[in-house]
């Protein structure tokens, strides 16, 4: 066997599709909570009401030994009806909101505002020293926009998490 | 599985409580037994066992018990064990054992009572968050809060318990919910609230690569574990086929005992850290590992990145995250062990295969097994561990015996010392390793087999964990004979001081220990105690002879080590052996002492 402490570390995106109960959520958290296996992002909300479903994605990493056993793990439990790999599909679409809001006057400000266009930000909140945005896209992308922004006056942000989804008609 | 009562008859007219729900559905799940222990918050289900003389109750003496015997009962019929125990400290009392059935896939369903359903969250008297507290060490777990949920959940928890890798289910079940009328459905109309269907049937394509490169191996060897029991009687059967086709040596982890039977010429016995000398090199030298229903545990690997270094792994198991978790394979198989042999065979049949010649790898494990790594120096004047086991075999083999054991060197010595020829004999803790599983494990292995001879090896101070169900065995006449292996030592732990912690034993010694007899007689059993080697066998029988339980105080050599051992750290070639005169103080270096 390979020496595990030479694998890289990865990142990975499941979407878990779960029976919407009372708990489930704590389930799957212990999961991870009990083996060690870290947590980068999770967001969960019922997504079909009348099949009691209910979709987490969780953004984890870990090496590919490791991912393979969270998935196993995963899809053992009993809440727990699929596990997609969503990261590992070509099909997969990946998006994030955020909001942040920005603080600043003068030409600081009129610069954050011409980035956000370009980033294609809303404003949805503004001040005569503020302003928020709300931005959609790749993790990577509102990573590189809170980045620009912080030395405009970056006072706060709050993000989702990761949501996913695959293209295609199924 | 539904069973006609006139109670169905009666269902149609007169809608039923939940208590009276749960005691039906018990029923029709074809329960006999149940192991519990009353309280405030259960009333009303003892109220409906009262009325149900198809459930035979067991009160224990603790609910750490129940959840024990419940295993005993388990392990020893292949049918899941049933719990009932009050809200608080009842569900507290009952998770060692929940937890212990986890660790060793034993199917469980444990009921527990809750406070009323308006004081949930409350902090009312008795409440303890059970479903919370119970989330990370059942298979599954259920809190009720609507009766007509009832019926559903009671059913849906048998199946879970019992299909893919079995373990315990937990039904939390609020006062008030018991006391509510609801609808009964049996168990075939239910509707399954989860879609739980975990895959029997291994993949056809890897099961004929798998057969592909066993026949080619030079140095084939089969690891088997608690998969194959749990796999039912079949699958042991089957084993046995298989490995007679191929010829390769079987052998098997402590919790496989008797899947492969002991007397078999291809049996090296159990492997791992307390495993025989020719199987743990088998498994260090093999080219093709087999491994069936076992899941490379750190008792069985050792060091891992020494672990059988040359071998191509084929890994069959029910669960897919056991393949691939500490070990990485070449082919895993995931579903049942039974399913999977019987394809093997089949798959190796069909490619026309011939039973390779491994005349020179069984010339060399030959060489292995003339070690005889078991070996120990007898004593004319001291019960020697050992001896008393294998005396206790001796006497014992040719009836219907079930062994369970408490945990400790006694156990090792019995996975050693006393072998098995058939599946579900075996009783012991494996993954959790709790002292005290034992005597109430006998309590539910001769509930299910009333006629058979049951007897819980134990260490003195592992007994006294759940010494107090040995009044349950006298209540319901269950006639279990508890051999305490005496050594006045937590042995286990006293070895491990004198090789890791240089001789210092801190609090190992088995201090104010209490006359076995006299307690034996005072709890309403027999007392019987056995001091010299001459008068071993005498004492045996006459605690075989008994009708009634039976404590026996077996005194025995208090220093013995046993051996083999791989130090935490080493690998499977690297094993100490009990004559070798090895310095046991320096045989494990820094980083082992690290490890458990
Ligand atoms: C509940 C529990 N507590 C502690 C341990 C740690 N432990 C393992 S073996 C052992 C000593 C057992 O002594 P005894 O029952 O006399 O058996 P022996 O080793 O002497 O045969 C201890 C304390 C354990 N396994 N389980
Ligand atoms: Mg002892």
């Amino acid at each position: 066997m390979p020496p595990r402490v030479n694998e890289a570390i990865e990142k990975r995106t499941f979407a878990v599709l779960v029976d919407n109960e009372p708990g489930v959520l704590a389930r799957v958290v212990g999961l991870f909570s009990a083996r060690g296996y870290n947590i980068e992002s999770l967001t969960v909300a019922e997504t079909d009401t009348a099949n009691h479903a209910s979709r987490i994605t969780i953004v984890t990493s870990g090496t590919p030994l490791i991912l393979e056993q969270i998935r196993a793990q995963l899809d053992r439990m009993v809440s727990i009806r699929t596990v997609q790999d969503v990261s590992s599909d070509p099909l997969g679409i990946e998006r994030e909101l955020s909001l942040i809001k920005v603080r600043g006057t003068g030409e600081q400000r009129a610069e954050a505002l011409r980035l956000a266009d370009i980033f294609r930000a809303k404003v949805i909140d503004t001040t005569h020293e503020s302003f928020v945005f709300e931005l959609t896209g790749a993790s990577s992308k509102i990573d590189k926009f809170l980045g620009l922004m912080e030395p405009l006056g970056l006072v706060e942000m709050s993000r989702t998490g990761v949501l996913s989804l695959t293209r295609g008609i199924d | 599985m539904t069973t006609q009562t006139t109670a169905e008859a009666e269902t149609k007219t007169k809608p039923l409580t939940g208590a009276e729900i749960l005691v039906r559905a018990l029923v029709d799940q074809g329960v006999d037994t149940i192991f519990g222990y009353p309280g405030g918050a259960v009333l009303p289900i003892y109220d409906a066992l009262f009325h149900e003389p198809k459930l035979r109750h067991v009160l224990v003496r603790h609910e750490q018990g129940a959840t024990h015997a419940a295993e005993g009962y388990a392990r020893s019929t292949g049918k899941p064990g049933v719990v009932l125990v009050t809200s608080g400290p009842g569900a507290t009392n009952a998770i060692t054992g929940i937890v212990d059935a986890l660790m060793d896939s034993i199917p469980l369903v444990v009921i527990t009572g809750q406070v009323a359903t308006h004081l949930i969250g409350s902090d009312a008297f008795q409440e303890a968050d059970t479903v919370g507290i119970t989330r990370s060490c059942t298979k599954h777990n259920y809190l009720v809060k609507n009766v007509n949920d009832l019926a559903r959940v009671v059913h849906e928890a048998f199946h879970i318990a019992t299909s893919g890798r079995p373990g315990p289910v937990v039904i939390d079940i609020p006062k008030d919910v018991q006391f509510m009328p609801g609808p009964y459905i049996g168990p075939e109309e239910a509707k399954p609230l989860h879609t739980y269907n975990p895959r029997t049937k291994g993949d056809p394509t890897k099961i004929a690569e798998a057969i592909a490169l066993l026949a080619t191996a030079k140095r084939p060897v089969f690891y088997t574990g608690g998969g194959i029991i749990n796999a039912g009687p079949a699958a042991s059967q089957a084993l046995r086929d298989l490995a007679h086709m191929v010829g390769a040596p079987v052998t098997s982890t402590l919790m496989g005992l008797g899947a492969f039977p002991a007397a078999d010429d291809q049996w090296l016995g159990m492997l791992g850290m307390h495993g025989s000398f020719e199987a743990n090199h088998v498994m260090h030298d093999c080219d093709v590992m087999v491994c069936l229903g076992a899941r490379f545990d750190d008792r069985i690997t050792g060091r891992l990145d020494a672990f059988s270094p040359g071998s191509k792994k084929i890994h069959v198991d029910i669960d897919p995250s056991s393949i691939n978790k500490n070990v990485r394979v070449d082919i895993g198989i995931v579903g049942d062990a039974g399913s999977i042999i019987t394809d093997m065979i089949a798959a190796w049949n069909e490619g026309g295969y011939k039973k390779p010649d491994l005349a020179d790898w069984w010339a060399q494990i030959e060489t292995w097994r003339a070690r005889n790594g078991f070996a120990y120096r007898k004593d004319p004047n001291v019960i020697k561990p050992q001896y008393a086991i294998e005396r206790l075999y001796e006497l014992t083999k040719d009836r219907k015996t079930y062994i369970s054991t408490e945990v400790g060197q006694h156990q090792m010595w019995a996975a050693q010392f006393y072998r098995f020829e058939e599946p579900n004999r075996w009783m012991t803790s494996g993954g959790l390793g709790t002292m005290g599983y034992g005597l109430p494990a006998a309590v539910g292995a001769q509930m299910a087999h009333p006629d058979a001879l049951v007897i819980d090896i134990a260490g003195e101070a592992s007994v006294q964990m759940t010494m107090q169900e040995f009044s349950t065995a006298v209540q319901f006449n269950l006639p279990i004979k508890i051999f305490i292996i005496n050594n006045e030592w937590m042995g286990m732990v006293r070895q491990w001081q004198q090789l890791l912690h240089g001789e210092r034993y801190s609090h190992s010694y088995s201090e104010s220990l209490p006359d076995f007899v006299k307690l034996a007689e005072a709890l309403g059993g027999v007392g019987i105690r056995a001091t010299t080697p001459d008068e071993l066998d005498a004492k045996i029988m006459e605690m075989i002879d008994s009708p009634r339980p039976v404590l026996f105080d077996c005194r025995v050599a208090k220093e013995e080590n046993c051996f083999p051992m791989i130090p935490s750290g080493k690998a499977h070639n690297e094993m100490l052996l009990g004559d070798d005169g090895t310095d046991l103080d320096s045989a494990i270096d820094d980083e082992g002492k690290m490890l458990v």
